[in-house]
């Protein structure tokens, strides 16, 4: 049995089922909840036409998320439009769903958190309406950051390490790292199991999301870890086993893009949670692009 | 050629030549104070490709002089236009070409509707509507806009047009004309070798026949009409035209929904200076607008339509060569060039990263094509500039960034290694600059080249010998091409970077260690540029205020900075720095 454990973090009475072991059969809740975001994303922007909201984008994925059983979050679920989908701004309030409404040829990208029975998801989904050239690339270019974060992080490489990689690759590749934007500059966070409380927010973050990191930072980083992947120094460690939302964020100008999804990392090994995902799909049906 | 006497309207007679018989008519109107013998050269290109005929205005050379002030109003010169393409033109139409004065009573025959169907088209070359002169005043005068910038843009035109004021006297503009200006325009003629027919014997007088021109017109100058040009018009103008400024057509997108503005290397008198560039734009109108439904006009002249790009951009319409553009410092700068309005032609080895390139810069908003050139390949860069003037006429911008790295001490350092560094280094910006600049040269353009030296062309870093020396001589090259062109226009500019994170230390050879050793200096470069983390942007920056402003050297890093000024202040230690062994043994 493989076991992925975040075990340096000590029982916790309010959220006891978060820090023990990890065995297959809770891969499999975080691998269907996944999914079930996933589908979220996708019948969401099936239904995005000219003139929607980022408002009502972010609220029709809590509104599909409601409809298939799902009422918390890790956090709201996001919506960004246009050139909000390369997070250049300086407010990080602007960071919320705002009334830009959708037009011809502008991308998008959906990012939703479901919690259900103490599994996390946290995915982000990014597609366009109509024709973008620099988009499409965009999109292409990821496969090749997938493939470099799972090397780097298999190899053992410090996570500071296979941060940089990404800076460097997405330099090369002609684009701006925009998960700087994200708070703490993080490419990643951990995700793990939560407790049951009711559902309570602030400022769109879920209390139990942000009382995991917390807790696990309390303890992680006297313990040499950081529950947050970044560029700094607390992440120059070796990858610590657990599950990490891994969300690179690229842009060229006013045009961005990402993907977000589950990475688990073993003792001595890592892998993506799963690999049926509407992106990793797309790139296998197409012949990669030479990258930069 | 034919001579013949029209009698018009109101019975003052012209001379009129027709110089050839073939194709559309093309009419040629002089200024003031000239005759028609101020064609000769552009008629001596244009016979044989079309109807040529030359006049001499009234007032002008053999042509007569109407009785009273009334005789020179717009509306008189645009019924002798008439009258003159009725007698010569079978078809009853011409294609009208006008300088300075020719242009500017061009222009208001252009907004008559009575002239729509007589007037083919119209090319203005040195000249201007008193419309678009007095709408500037008024646009620019006005209490919304920025005060200085209005002030500066009238000051621009009207310091060109201080004499027209002057003419307005009732005495004085003779007093004038024979104490300063004649003289003044005299000398102006005089950069234009004089020759048999130009200035024309009857200069004198005509100078002072041709102030009635003014004192008949200008009030139109303070009354401004917004009336609507008709036929398809291009204005040609030079960049040292010391009478006519751009700011001058500013409406031009507004008022004409068919129009083309040309910027050359040049003063005023450019029938005489450029009259092969006259003819070429000429006759591209003309076929333009005589053929062809569907067809594509010649590329030069497209590329002067007021209509494209953003007029706000400073690059808007203009065309850009990047080498190197696939990567690094190549590719911002095509970038940065492409969102100020340039069309790319991206160069590069890479055709991969060369479409990656022209997908971003297509993304901005303009053109971008991808050539697969070995730049050291002197017949693969002459097939290039061949293609890039057939596509789109000489470019305004070309940037030689196309260079490799090598390292590794002077006696390692092989034959081949030295012949593979100069090809790109060394003898890619031969290529680019001499092939372009002769575009440029021919095409009257005035353009920028910018070479990409380095902070090592004034730096003897050891281990990088071959390098340095390519980037030193790219340093010299620059200097004496700049110190050449600028007879022709044409800016030249050397930038030395510095340390900046391209990605050129990941692909630079190490010569004289083995695999092992190369990949961990290439390793340790690396991480040093990127701990240096100074972005290929900010080159690109560097590079597109050099062109704007036409800078000769530019260090970009602090640390190029710091050596140019230590290179000239302390040669010893900068030597002795130089000396220092960064990647270890």
């Amino acid at each position: 049995m493989r076991e992925t454990s975040a075990s340096s973090a000590s029982p916790d009475s309010r959220a006891r089922s978060a820090s023990r072991p990890l065995l297959d059969s809770d891969l499999d809740g975080f691998r269907s909840l996944q999914q079930l975001a996933y589908e979220c994303a996708e019948a969401v922007a099936a239904t995005l036409e000219p003139g929607v909201t980022e408002i009502e984008a972010a609220r029709a994925q809590r509104d599909w998320m409601r409809d298939h059983g799902v009422t918390d979050f890790f956090h709201l679920p996001f919506a960004w439009f246009g050139d909000r989908t390369a997070l250049r701004w300086r407010n990080p309030l602007r960071f919320f769903p705002t009334n830009r409404r959708l037009t011809d040829g502008m991308p998008f990208i959906l990012d939703i958190a479901p919690i259900r029975d103490g599994f996390t998801a946290d995915i982000g989904y990014a597609s366009r309406l109509g024709d973008n050239e620099v988009h499409q690339q965009l999109l292409d270019d990821l496969e090749a950051h997938r493939a470099l974060i799972l090397d780097g992080v298999r190899s053992r490489a410090t996570f500071r390490d296979v941060y940089r990689s990404v800076d460097r690759l997405a330099a090369r590749q002609g684009y701006d790292v925009r998960h700087k934007a994200y708070p703490g500059a993080v490419i990643a966070h951990q995700v793990g199991r939560v407790g049951d409380s009711p559902p309570r927010f602030v400022l769109g973050f879920g209390l139990k999301g942000l009382g995991l990191l917390t807790r696990t930072a309390a303890e992680s980083i006297p313990a040499g870890w950081n529950p947050l992947w970044n560029g700094t120094k607390l992440s120059d460690h070796a990858p610590p086993p657990g599950l990490w939302a891994v969300e690179p964020h690229l842009a060229f100008k006013g045009v961005g893009a990402k993907f977000e999804e589950i990475l688990v990392v073993t003792t001595d090994d890592a892998f993506w949670l799963d690999d049926d995902l509407p992106h990793v799909r797309r790139w296998s049906s197409t012949p990669a692009v030479a990258s930069a | 050629m034919t001579r013949q006497t029209v009698a018009t309207t109101d019975g003052v007679s012209l001379t009129v030549d027709v110089h050839s018989e073939d194709g559309p008519t093309v009419v040629l109107v002089h200024g003031y104070p000239d005759t028609s013998r101020v064609w000769d050269e552009v008629v001596a290109l244009l016979v044989g490709r079309f109807r040529v005929v030359t006049y001499d205005v009234r007032g002008a050379g053999d042509s007569g002089v109407p009785d009273s002030r009334d005789g020179y109003r717009f509306e008189q010169l645009a019924a002798d236009l008439r009258t003159v393409i009725e007698a010569v033109s079978p078809d009853g139409r011409a294609h009208v070409v006008g300088h300075d004065w020719g242009g500017i009573q061009g222009f208001e025959a252009a907004t008559m509707p009575e002239m729509a169907d007589v007037m083919a088209s119209f090319t203005c070359i040195g000249g201007g509507s008193f419309d678009h002169a007095g709408r500037l005043l008024y646009r620019h005068l006005s209490p919304s806009r920025h005060p200085l910038r209005g002030l500066r843009a009238v000051r621009k035109q009207f310091t060109r047009s201080w004499y027209i004021l002057g003419f307005q006297l009732p005495v004085l503009p003779e007093a004038i004309w024979n104490s300063g200006l004649a003289a003044r325009i005299k000398n102006l003629l005089e950069a234009v070798e004089p020759r048999e027919g130009h200035p024309a014997e009857t200069f004198e007088q005509d100078g002072i026949n041709g102030i009635e021109l003014y004192r008949a017109n200008l009030g139109r100058v303070f009354r401004p009409r917004r009336d609507h040009v008709h036929p398809p018009t291009q204005v040609i103008l030079g960049d040292k035209d010391p009478f006519a400024s751009v700011e001058l057509f500013e409406e031009l997108p507004e008022l004409a929904p068919n129009a083309w503005l040309r910027v050359v290397h040049g003063g005023h008198w450019l029938p005489r200076t450029h009259p092969g560039l006259l003819a070429n734009a000429i006759t591209e109108l003309v076929e333009h607008v005589e053929h062809v439904e569907g067809a594509d006009p010649a590329p030069e002249l497209e590329r002067a339509a007021v209509d494209r790009h953003d007029r706000d951009l400073p690059f808007h319409g203009k065309v850009a060569v990047v080498t190197g553009a696939g990567n690094g410092i190549g590719r911002a700068t095509a970038i940065a060039l492409a969102e100020r309005g340039a069309d790319i032609v991206v160069v590069d080895l890479d055709e991969a990263a060369g479409n990656r390139t022209a997908t971003f810069v297509r993304h901005l908003g303009v053109r971008a094509g991808v050539h697969v050139v070995d730049v050291s390949d002197a017949s693969a860069m002459e097939a290039l500039a061949k293609t890039v003037l057939e596509e789109h006429g000489a470019p305004d911008i070309v940037v030689n960034s196309a260079g490799i790295g090598i390292t590794g001490s002077f006696l390692d350092t092989r034959p081949g290694d030295w012949e593979r560094i100069l090809g790109v280094n060394l003898w890619g910006v031969i290529h680019g600059g001499r092939l372009f600049a002769q575009q440029m040269v021919d095409a009257g353009r005035p353009g920028h080249i910018v070479n990409l030296s380095s902070g090592l062309g004034y730096t003897p870093a050891r281990d990088l010998s071959a390098y340095a020396t390519t980037k030193a001589a790219v340093l010299m090259l620059s200097e004496v091409q700049r110190n050449e062109l600028a007879d022709h226009g044409i800016g030249v500019s050397a930038i030395c970077p510095g340390i900046v994170d391209t990605g050129i230390t990941d692909r630079t050879a190490h010569v004289g260690v083995d695999d092992e050793e190369g990949d961990r200096r290439r390793r340790m470069t690396s991480e040093l540029y990127r701990r240096r983390s100074y972005g290929p942007e900010k080159v690109a920056a560097a590079i597109v205020d050099a062109v704007l402003h036409d800078r000769a050297v530019v260090p970009v890093t602090p640390e190029a900075r710091f050596g140019r000024i230590l290179s000239r202040l302390s040669p010893g230690l900068n030597r002795a720095l130089a000396r220092t062994d960064i990647l270890g043994r």
